[in-house]
């Protein structure tokens, strides 16, 4: 059953009808407004730039990587770009992705609420994220740092010729908004459910966004003092890293991978809640196994943040602390199998169809099982001794976090895109997009497991002559890679202009977003979303005999 | 297209028993991830293509609580039979990595300084090479290694092992090759501009060859006869050496010893206590002596170190009564 508040067949009538898109035309109205929706545009507009900067100096790198010796740009430019790349897709990307643009849309609709909690606090975290990247933009003006984005001591300290104090105050400053996004959302699904809406009620996207909204509110702040000592090392000589003034450069590794290991379980527990609901409503299916499910992304939460050593299992650290960190990491796999398991069960009698977002979900599990399948490589200690810091981890952490995360955001992002931008995109473009994505993002990065085999370490300007093939192979991969990207960029773009008239649930899905209007009036709801007595409350086979 | 299919052969040559074992792991790992990438790939290809929207097949799910139980077994299984092979896994490389972690006894051991962007080697007998290092096959290899600036790591892809060198503490990297031959020796911690030029080559001889190479070439005086040289310089015979007035320890027969400390505690007489005493003489201090000694910080070198550790290693078979030196004529 359809449970749209309007008819569909009375959709001209939407145009005249107020929404938050309608509610305010000036660009006033968008810089002080408050609605979750419109943040999450707000968000979602400064990321993509973002993500287009960093994918701008991925691509410079991969045409200088097409030649084992210089081809276009210096040693120097080499490492000050693929800094820039992962500084700015890891923390101006990839942690905000889902969740400040889909969680900020979505979590106050998907519990049938007005806004989330504290809208003004939401609102200052954009302004504050948008002051960090204003930061690290001036860094690259200024020419750049060098130090890798993991900004190791002593050479961050001591030895780049850099900028590095400019480039850590963009990351530590763009911190506080991941603080304050998490928070705001831990305490709006804690005080803003809608009466009857139970835990075990909420979508996994409201699990997952909470679990990861804890992870943000807890490890953030550890980020945020070890840069601060970083930049007072640097500018003040205080020695807290400095081994020549009785510090130690490995407390800094140790406090940063604090922070920096549980940050991929920011960037993949969103992508899992995405898959999740996507998935289900493709397959027509209830998830598999849903207080599992729920479990499983508490677990990884919980665990994740007690495996950071296997960063260092070659950096010096001690035998023991090394082999409870491998076992540890093998215990948090134990939830992410169970989770593609489950995934996998869940399409078992179901009634499939493809379209674009489920695409990109399927793209996802795939890519995120190689992904978490080459983790167990690098958890077992004689094998890390190999294969650390080998193009073998490059491609390891690029299936999880661009074939997992960014395939996940991409699929969430054409899933609720009717609700967002009330308009529907071309189908056919959209899955020919998710398809040359998936083909580019193989060929890239399968390549770089095999040079990592081999014996090629990670941020090498220049290679030995027997590595060639295999990075001419990956170049390659990048340039269909790139394509598949601003595929996107251009039919979204055209959609939200000119795309057709969405109704209020194209999709059929399940979840209270569905049932107002696309795009939603500004408090998301005419009137109370009913409350379903369980989630995912898909039937195939009913839906099968209907002849839906 | 034979460079390709060179390319695609996926592991370098193994040149120790220990890289051949680590081979062992990585096909065990890939023949499971293989099969279980492959397996479920085809599971969701089957399923998308069973039960794809139109198709006439048995869509029925089972009443709520019949399903529910029905799923927790199935979910048992897909936990525990990973979880089994996750311990396999980590019990595996865990044994490789105990192995790698202890050199042995009668290691030969060689004296790495990393330094931006290039590897210097000290042999025991004062030979020095850079970004090359020959070893004799069929020998346990102990390198001793230290960074005079940032963090470096000695990576040999033939050994399968690698180490990072930090600066202001040691580590140890140890091997046993056992196929000659040249393999590449690569810097795999990001260290600056020239990271990917710190690269080198280690030559793996013949015993009997790297006698004669040992021997040959460059007459530098040894490590013990340079730390011994940089005991006088540095004025640590002033104190240390025999005769003298002051009040501070010989340091003949020491090393390996426990040594009392002030506070009751104990602590071995090592290459860390060793380094440590020199740069932070002010800490853990002998029982019964004053802290009287000066830190060298600032003002040495890690090779200069180095050399003293070595020198201060050689009085460990001497007696106390022995002048010291003299073993060294």
């Amino acid at each position: 059953m359809s449970s749209s508040i309007i008819d569909p067949s009375a959709a001209p009538v939407l145009e005249t009808e107020s929404n938050y898109l309608t509610h305010g035309y000036s660009l006033w109205s968008w810089l002080t407004t408050t609605d979750h929706k419109r943040i999450a545009l707000l968000y979602a507009v400064t990321i993509t730039a973002f993500f287009f900067m960093g994918g701008a100096a991925a691509t410079l790198m991969r045409i200088e990587l097409i030649s084992p010796t210089p081809l276009i740009m210096s040693a120097e430019t080499y490492n000050k770009l693929f800094t820039a790349h992962g500084v700015i897709m890891v923390w101006f990307f990839l942690i905000p992705s889902i969740p400040a643009t889909l969680g900020n849309f979505l979590i106050p609709m998907m519990i049938g609420a007005k806004d989330v909690a504290l809208p003004r606090i939401n609102l200052l975290s954009w302004y504050v994220f948008a002051l960090g990247g204003c930061f690290v933009i001036a860094t690259l003006i200024a020419g750049g740092i060098d130090t890798g984005w993991t900004f190791y001591t002593p050479y961050s300290t001591r030895f780049s010729q850099t900028t590095v104090v400019c480039g850590v105050a963009g990351v530590f400053v763009t911190g506080f908004s991941s603080i304050m996004t998490g928070l705001n959302f831990i305490v709006t699904v804690h005080r803003l459910r809608a009466p009857g809406l139970t835990w075990f009620k909420l979508p996994l996207f409201v699990w997952a966004i909470y679990a990861t909204s804890i992870i943000l509110v807890l490890a953030t702040p550890v980020l945020a003092m070890t840069l601060v000592l970083l930049a007072m090392q640097r500018v003040f000589g205080i020695g807290i890293f400095d081994a020549t003034l009785g510090g130690d450069p490995l407390l800094f590794q140790h406090m940063f991978w604090f922070y920096s290991h549980p940050a991929v379980y920011i960037m993949v527990l969103p992508a899992m809640g995405v898959a999740s609901e996507v998935i289900t409503c493709f397959a027509r299916k209830p998830v598999f196994g849903y207080r599992t499910m729920a479990y499983a992304i508490a677990a990884i939460a919980a665990f994740g943040f007690m495996v950071w050593g296997h960063h260092m299992f070659v950096a010096g650290q001690s035998l023991y602390a090394s082999l409870v960190f491998s076992f540890l990491s093998y215990v948090v796999a134990i939830p992410s199998a169970i989770k593609v398991f489950n995934w996998t069960a869940t399409l078992y009698k179901g009634s499939i169809t493809f379209e674009a977002p489920m695409l990109y979900a399927l793209g996802f599990v795939g890519l995120f099982l190689i992904g978490g399948l080459t983790g167990l490589y690098l958890a077992s200690l004689g094998m890390d001794a190999d294969l650390s810091r080998t193009y073998f981890v490059v491609a390891h952490f690029h299936y999880i976090m661009v074939g997992g995360s960014v395939m996940a955001y991409f699929a969430g992002i054409h899933f609720w895109w009717p609700k967002i931008t009330g308009r529907m995109y071309s189908e056919s473009w959209a899955r020919l997009g998710a398809i040359v994505i998936f083909v580019g993002f193989n060929l890239t990065f399968f390549p770089q497991f095999i040079l990592g085999i081999e014996g090629m370490p990670r941020r090498y300007f220049e290679y030995a002559p027997q590595f060639q093939f295999l990075n001419v192979l990956s170049s390659a991969g990048a340039s269909i890679l790139a394509a598949g990207y601003v595929l996107p960029l251009v039919y979204l773009t055209w959609s939200a202009l000119h795309g057709a008239r969405a109704t209020d649930n194209p999709w059929g899905a399940k979840g209270l977003e569905w049932q107002t209007r696309s795009p939603p009036p500004v408090e998301n709801f005419d009137v109370p979303p009913r409350i379903p007595q369980r989630p995912y409350d898909y039937d195939p086979d009913a839906e099968e005999k209907a002849g839906r | 297209m034979s460079h390709a299919t060179e390319a695609l052969l996926a592991l370098p040559v193994a040149a120790t028993s220990y890289a051949n074992r680590v081979d062992g792991l990585f096909w065990a790992l890939t023949g499971v991830c293989g099969f279980v990438t492959i397996g479920i790939t085809l599971t969701i290809a089957y399923f998308c293509f069973r039960y794809r929207k139109g198709t006439r097949v048995d869509r029925k799910l089972p009443d709520l609580a019949a399903g529910k139980k029905r799923s927790r077994e199935i979910e048992a299984v897909w936990i525990a039979v990973p979880f089994a092979f996750f311990l396999v896994f980590f019990g595996w490389g865990a044994r490789l990595y105990y192995d790698y972690d202890d050199p042995p006894r009668n290691a030969l051991e060689i004296f790495v300084t990393a330094k931006q962007w290039m590897w210097k080697v000290e042999h025991l007998n004062g030979r020095r090479e850079i970004n090359e290092l020959h070893v004799p096959v069929d020998r346990p290899i102990k390198l001793v290694m230290t960074s005079q600036d940032v963090i470096h790591d000695f990576y040999v892809p033939a050994f399968r092992e690698k180490r990072d060198v930090l600066p202001g503490r040691d580590t140890t990297l140890w091997f046993q090759p056992t196929v000659t031959g040249a393999y590449p020796l690569r810097c795999d911690e990001f260290c600056g501009t020239g990271h990917s030029m710190m690269i080198g080559t280690v030559y793996v001889m013949s015993q009997d060859a790297y006698g004669r190479w040992l021997a040959s070439g460059s007459t530098a005086p040894t490590l013990v006869r340079l730390g011994f040289e940089r005991f006088r310089e540095l004025g640590c015979s002033g104190c240390h050496g025999p005769g003298s007035t002051l009040h501070a320890p010989s340091l003949a027969g020491l090393y390996g010893r426990m040594v009392p400390l002030t506070g009751g505690s104990f602590v071995r007489f090592d290459d860390g206590y060793i380094r440590d005493k020199i740069l932070e003489p002010a800490k853990q201090i002998p029982a019964g002596y004053a802290n009287d000694m000066p830190s060298f910080k600032g003002r040495i070198s890690e090779s200069d170190l180095l050399e003293l550790t070595a020198y201060i290693r050689s009085l460990a078979d001497t007696s106390p009564d022995v002048p010291q030196g003299n073993h060294l004529r």
